[in-house]
Order: structure tokens, then C-alpha cells, then sequence
């Protein structure tokens, strides 16, 4: 710590190089941040997952409906805590640019599945209440100004009511929060019974779009799930039964491979970072040459030479690291209003924060490595001959 | 008269010096064109699937065809038509007829599980079924490996994008639908559109599978020629029989492929933008190093005679030929590690998977140049002004 201030000064000396490099080791890191945000936003939802939750689905494909009265069966196979369903309404508010979900549930069965749903519990009698009522995420509520006790009316892409209208009212009667922020807060829920017996009897009635399962010990999911299938095979509608997290896992793929073309770009990144820093550090050693004799002369050791230098290479890209987190930090936020429409669940993830702050460590000892040992390799005779 | 002759000179030799220093300072000039490099590589590249994506959407519409679905319905998946609503869609004035009768294919689109080949994990592969104008109504289906399904047959064909990047659908083996096991008998190409990543059966056969019983979700027609749509579209829509919509094939897959294109080319021009800045910072500092290492020559030069104006220009030539150096760079890599790579991705708008291939295009190229000119331009910019307002004695003295 004694040479804090010698390595400070260093990094002072040529101060317009030693800007330009921190900047842009604050832009490589800022790009970090946006990175780690997509991929956070396109396959975070996996971490999600409950380990104890199964995802069941018709097997040919998610858009074949299965039989409502498969829940009491999926109930009574051994393992099964409990099986609750949830059907695409594929809804439009206003504009087909206002994308969000809306699925209808059985309220109370739908929130002991999902203990990640946050509502008061008067929101939740008022629900139980209202027929029409439905309960709407924090950043849709805020997104369309929504309030408690506001009728928004939908237009169904899919389902057409008996009278052949496809615009549905519902009484909004609760606004829900995530249990942390990594929770899609989009969706709008609203009441299985209600849409059920609206819809067209010979269109879908009885229907549903998928089954979510809790299983009693999750170390048995992949058992209850062979069984949930077996239990339906052969019938007209044979069920795909897999763990919830594999099943959002499946669907992010369907993508592509995001966390390939994410490291990729970072890889890209890194190294012309990388390179830019490096060069900077060559060159700072190679200026000082006459310098590091002296230290030498005066009885540095190696050690102390290594240091030194990787020292002030771990500052640079340490400082730029901090600096461009930070900015990430204050930036994302703010593009994640804009990007809600396209990816809701767009956010700089804590895990991916500390990640950067090790990466900017590890940085400044691959670029100031070489430089190094160059300076510990000097002969104290030939570096002074050369001032 | 001498004036601009002069000047030109004097900017082509100090040009020429600096780009003959560069061996001097390989490590700077190195670390610069792979800076530029890797951006309009990642920019080129990101875009380059936004290319290829909106490439297959619009190679799928003639501008002599139409599609119908249902009023209301924003993709196929979700439309639904009678089987009395296709005929009079068929029967419509503007189709095109042959002796068969109109030329127009009521169709069904479903989606089917099949493994992914490059994840392992399931994805809704589109299905179709048609009716025998559907070959007629699009004129660039071509059967490439085995033939065609027979009518009325539990058969399909598949398209070339689809057997590439799903598994079990190579020509012999057997498509599992339900209880039902469908034999590929065919493999066929649609010039490289959207229907390549489909799997195609005859709409009757697919009706009893999926238990659609006599209904259908789309009316593909050929019209007697582009002018015709008009026509057809106004008599549809007069008609109090039916609630649709109708658009042009082209309109339609341009409008389906809308989000992912634009999703792509934000995200791709954000991070493009990103490390442009990035590498503009690279290059300020690899042109302040080669200004401040060339001091005293630039202040002799000054002494001799040479203009301001000249060393401004010859330096922002010398950062300028670096950045196109690595725009070049960066081009040629997007174009050999990207061109016509072989994906497939989710089109949230119809729900189901799209083969396509990256499109690095010359506009893309082109593109990708102009951001590195512009890198360099900025690069160069500051750097030559500092050189050329370096008081003369005050560097000479430095010697």
C-alpha cells in the first residue's frame, strides 16, 4: 500500500493515454452490463423455475388443449401435491404493439402454485368475489396507468365469446409484485370459470392450455413425471410431462443459442480490450525503463518490480471496471422501461455485477502480465544506459 | 498556381512517412485495426441475421399472390375459416383459374414438437396442410429428394430448412403425430422462403390429426395478376358472408417478420454502437501516441514550410487507412465466419420455428466500412489538431 502513491503517479503521467485506455475499459464493461441484461432477460427465467413444479403439456404441442378433468386424475397419481392449469388467451389492449400475457387461472389454486406471486389478501378475497375480475402485474399496471377497480377491455386473438364477440371486459381487482425482481410482472390473470363459461361451447369449452404440477419431494419430479404420462397414454390427448425449469429452458432455446452469441460478443469485446490496454501498459514500461533500473539500482526486488506493474495495470482496468459497472448500473434501468414491450424481463442481475468485478481483476493481470515480467527481466546495468 | 500543387505534395509526403513509420509502433496499430476490426465484425455479423431473417420472410410472396385469413386473426396459427368460407374465397373474382378450377389452397397451419439438432430441446416446427393448388399458387416450391405426398395419403414432404435443423425428419423416416406415424416421402426447396422450414401434408389428412374437422385457417390464392388484388381484396370484404382480412403474400411475411427484425437490429446497432465507442477511444490514443512520438519531426517539418492544413489532412489519412484496413478486416471475417450459416429461431409473431441462413449483404459491407471511416475519422480528428497547433520552437527545443 506504501507504493500506492508511486503507482498513482505513474498512471498520472501521460494522463490524455491513461483517459482514453479507462475509457474504454468503462465502455467494454458498460456493454457487460447490457449483455448480462439480454441474456438475463431472454433465459433468466430458468433460475426461476421451482424445482418442485412439473410442467404438463399435450404432447404433439403446446397449442392442443388437454381435458380439464385431467387435473382430479393428475391429483390422484402418487407424488402429486397438487395440479392446477393455465390456458393462452392471446389478447390484445388497444394496439397488437401492447403485447403482454394473459392466461385465465383458478385464483386460489394458481397462487399456491405460485408462492412467487405476490397479492394482498383482500385483493385476493375481492377476486374470489368477482367474476370478472382479474389481477395484473406491477409493470403492466404502471405501463397502461391501470388502477384497482379499472374495466379494460380485451380483444381475444383465439377465443370468441357464445355471442361471437371477441372482446372480453375484466374488472381489474388486484395488482401483484414479484418476490424478487427476477418475477415477470407483465402477465394479467383473470378467472377460469369466467371465461370457461363465456366461450363458445363448441370452441374449446372444457379445454385447457397446459398443467402445473407441484410433486411432494422434488428429488422424485422425474418419477411423478413418467408416471403423469404413462397415466394418459393412449388416450386422445397424451400429455409431454417435463420440470418446469427444463421446460422454460426448452423455450428459451427455441431462440437459439443466446448464451453462445452472448459469450461470443464478449469474447470479441474482452480481447480488443485486451489488446488496447495491454498496449498501454507496454508502452507506460517501455517509457520508464530507465526508471525500473533505478528502482533496481536502489534494491527493489523482482517480486516488488511484478508488482509494481501489475498493480498499476489492475488500477486502470479496476477503475474502468468499477466506472463502467456503475454506468451499466444507472443505464439499464432505464433502457429496460424502453425494451419492456420486447423483453420484460430486462434487468442487470447482481450475479453478473460481481462477475464484471472479478473480470476487471483478471483483465488487469492478463494485460499487465507481460509488461511485467519484461520489467522484471531488465539488467539494471542495461536499463540505466539507456536514460 | 503552385498553391494546391504544393499542398497536395506536402500532404501526400507527410502522409507517406507516417504510414512508413508504422512498423515502428506495430503494437498501437495493431491493437487499433483489430479494435475497428472486432466492431464492424460484431456489427456486421449481429445484422447479418436480421438480414437473413427478413430474407426468407420476404422471399415468400410473389406480388401476384394473396393470403386470407380471418379478420382479426395477426397469424395464421390463430385464423379460422369454414370450409363453405374457403369456396367462396376461391370462387372470388381476381383468382386465377385453370381447367382444375381457381387457383387457390385452403390451408391449415399447425405446430409440432420436434427436437431441435443444435440445442437438443423442442420446438414448434411449423405443419401445414394444403390443398393441390398449393404448388400452383406458390411457383417456387421445387421437390428436391424423393417426391411428392400422394393425396389423400398419410404422407408428408418437408422442407429443406426444416430436415437441416430438426431431427427425424430426413426422407424415410417417420414423422410421430399424435398416434399417428406419417412417412417423409419428399424433401422439397422454396427459393429459400419461409416455407422451407415447414412441413407440408394434404389438409385433409392433417384435419382428422389435429380434429379440426372441416375447417381451415388460410386461403392462398394466385390472382391474374398483381392489379387484380384490388379487386379481389374489395370483393371480399364486401361480402357479408365473410370476415376477413386479406393482404398480399409479400405484405404479410414483411409483417410477420417485424419484431424479430426489429428486436435484432436494436439490439445489434446498440452493441455496435457500444463498442464503436470503445474502439474511437483505441484509436484517439493509438494517433495521440504516433503524433507525440513524431514531434520533432512534424515541428521540422513546420519550420521547413509545411502547412497546418496539411498535417491535419495527412494525419486523418494515415487514421483513416488504419480504420478501413480493419473495416476490411472486419468485413471479410463477418462475411467468412457468417455468411449463410444455417439457424433457425423462434418468430414469436406465427409461433413457430423459421429456418434461415445469415445474409451478410453488401449493403452490410458497405455499412460496416462507413462505421470504421467514421472511427477513424474521429480518431484521426483530435490528434491531427494537437500536431498542428504544437508551437514550433517549443518541440524543436525537445530535440
Amino acid at each position: 500500500m506504501k507504493f500506492f502513491h508511486l503507482i498513482w503517479c505513474n498512471l498520472k503521467r501521460k494522463k490524455l493515454r491513461t483517459s482514453l485506455t479507462l475509457l474504454s475499459i468503462l465502455v467494454a464493461f458498460v456493454l457487460f452490463g447490457f449483455l448480462a441484461s439480454i441474456q438475463q432477460a431472454l433465459v433468466g427465467g430458468v433460475a426461476m423455475a421451482g424445482a418442485d413444479r412439473l410442467v404438463v403439456r399435450h404432447r404433439v404441442s403446446i397449442i392442443q388443449l388437454l381435458p380439464e378433468s385431467y387435473k382430479a386424475r393428475m391429483e390422484r397419481i402418487p407424488g402429486v401435491v397438487l395440479a392446477t392449469h393455465q390456458t393462452w388467451f392471446g389478447g390484445i389492449y388497444q394496439d397488437p404493439k401492447n403485447f403482454f400475457m394473459q392466461n385465465p387461472v383458478v385464483p386460489d389454486e394458481f397462487l399456491n402454485m405460485h408462492p412467487e406471486i405476490i397479492l394482498p389478501p383482500e385483493q385476493l378475497a375481492d377476486w374470489l368475489k368477482t367474476r370478472t375480475g382479474a389481477i395484473v402485474g406491477r409493470k403492466t399496471a404502471d405501463r397502461f396507468h391501470w388502477k384497482i377497480g379499472d374495466r379494460v377491455p380485451i380483444q381475444s386473438s383465439i377465443w370468441s365469446k357464445a355471442d361471437g364477440s371477441r372482446s372480453w371486459e375484466f374488472d381489474i381487482v388486484g395488482i401483484y409484485d414479484g418476490k424478487n425482481k427476477g418475477i415477470d410482472t407483465t402477465p394479467l390473470f383473470f378467472r377460469y370459470d369466467y371465461f370457461d363459461e363465456e366461450r363458445q361451447p363448441d370452441r374449446g369449452r372444457g379445454l385447457v392450455g397446459w398443467y402445473t404440477i407441484r410433486v411432494k419431494d422434488p428429488a422424485q419430479a422425474a418419477e411423478v413425471a413418467k408416471r403423469v404420462d404413462q397415466e394418459f397414454e393412449n388416450s386422445s390427448a397424451e400429455t409431454k410431462t417435463e420440470p418446469e425449469g427444463a421446460f422454460i429452458q426448452a423455450w428459451a432455446k427455441q431462440i437459439g443459442n443466446i448464451v453462445f452469441i452472448v459469450s461470443a460478443i464478449l469474447v470479441a469485446v474482452f480481447f480488443t480490450i485486451l489488446l488496447v490496454t495491454g498496449n498501454t501498459m507496454a508502452q507506460a514500461v517501455r517509457e520508464r525503463t530507465g526508471e525500473l533500473g533505478v528502482l533496481k539500482a536502489i534494491g527493489f526486488t523482482n517480486a516488488q518490480i511484478v508488482s509494481l506493474v501489475l498493480a498499476e495495470s489492475c488500477l486502470l482496468t479496476v477503475l474502468g471496471g468499477v466506472l463502467g459497472l456503475g454506468l451499466a448500473c444507472l443505464i439499464m434501468p432505464v433502457l429496460a422501461e424502453k425494451l419492456s414491450g420486447l423483453l420484460p424481463l430486462f434487468f442487470f442481475p447482481t450475479r453478473d455485477l460481481l462477475v464484471g468485478l472479478g473480470l476487471s481483476v483478471v483483465l488487469g493481470l492478463v494485460t499487465g502480465i507481460f509488461p511485467a515480467l519484461q520489467a522484471m527481466r531488465l539488467r539494471v546495468a542495461d536499463a540505466l544506459r539507456r536514460m | 498556381m503552385a498553391g494546391p500543387i504544393n499542398w497536395f505534395s506536402q500532404v501526400f509526403s507527410i502522409t507517406k512517412f507516417g504510414l512508413l513509420s508504422i512498423p515502428q509502433r506495430r503494437g498501437a496499430v495493431v491493437a487499433t485495426i483489430i479494435g475497428i476490426a472486432g466492431v464492424v465484425t460484431v456489427l456486421v455479423g449481429v445484422l447479418s441475421i436480421a438480414a437473413g431473417f427478413k430474407q426468407a420472410m420476404t422471399a415468400s410472396g410473389a406480388p401476384d399472390s394473396a393470403i386470407v385469413l380471418r379478420s382479426g386473426a395477426d397469424s395464421e396459427m390463430v385464423s379460422g375459416l369454414s370450409r363453405d368460407q374457403t369456396r367462396v374465397i376461391a370462387d372470388a373474382p381476381g383468382v386465377a383459374r385453370t381447367a382444375e378450377g381457381p387457383l387457390a389452397s385452403a390451408e391449415l397451419f399447425v405446430i409440432i414438437d420436434l427436437p431441435k439438432r443444435s440445442t437438443g430441446t423442442d420446438a414448434n416446427v411449423p405443419l401445414r396442410g394444403v390443398e393441390s393448388a398449393a404448388l400452383r399458387v406458390r411457383d417456387n416450391i421445387k421437390i428436391v429428394q424423393g417426391r411428392m405426398f400422394e393425396w389423400g395419403k398419410d404422407e408428408v414432404i418437408v422442407g429443406s430448412g426444416a430436415a437441416q435443423e430438426f431431427a427425424g425428419l430426413e426422407l424415410g423416416s417417420k414423422l410421430k403425430v399424435g398416434r399417428y406415424e406419417w412417412p417423409v416421402v419428399g424433401i422439397f426447396s422454396a427459393a429459400g422462403g419461409v416455407a422451407e422450414s415447414e412441413i407440408w401434408s394434404d389438409a385433409k389428412v392433417l384435419q382428422a390429426a389435429y380434429n379440426r374437422g372441416d375447417s381451415f385457417q388460410s386461403v392462398y390464392a394466385k390472382l391474374n395478376s398483381p392489379g387484380a388484388f384490388q379487386e379481389f381484396k374489395d370483393s371480399l370484404t364486401a361480402n357479408p358472408q365473410l370476415n376477413v382480412k386479406v393482404s398480399r403474400q409479400s405484405e404479410y411475411y414483411a409483417e410477420q417478420s417485424e419484431k424479430v427484425t426489429l428486436l435484432i437490429t436494436t439490439l445489434g446497432f446498440l452493441i455496435a454502437f457500444l463498442m464503436a465507442t470503445g474502439a474511437v477511444f483505441g484509436a484517439l490514443n493509438t494517433m495521440y501516441s504516433a503524433v507525440s512520438a513524431r514531434t520533432r519531426e512534424i515541428a521540422t517539418l513546420r519550420a521547413l514550410g509545411f502547412g497546418r492544413g496539411a498535417v491535419v489532412v495527412s494525419l486523418m489519412i494515415e487514421s483513416l487507412v488504419l480504420a478501413l484496413v480493419g473495416g476490411a478486416v472486419g468485413g471479410g471475417l463477418a462475411y467468412f465466419a457468417f455468411n449463410n450459416f444455417h439457424t433457425s429461431t423462434m418468430n414469436f409473431q406465427s409461433f413457430s420455428q423459421i429456418a434461415f441462413a445469415f445474409k451478410v449483404t453488401p449493403a452490410l459491407l458497405v455499412r460496416g466500412i462507413v462505421w470504421a471511416a467514421l472511427i477513424g475519422l474521429i480518431g484521426g480528428l483530435f490528434p491531427a489538431i494537437r500536431a498542428a497547433r504544437m508551437p514550433i520552437a517549443a518541440a524543436l527545443r525537445e530535440l
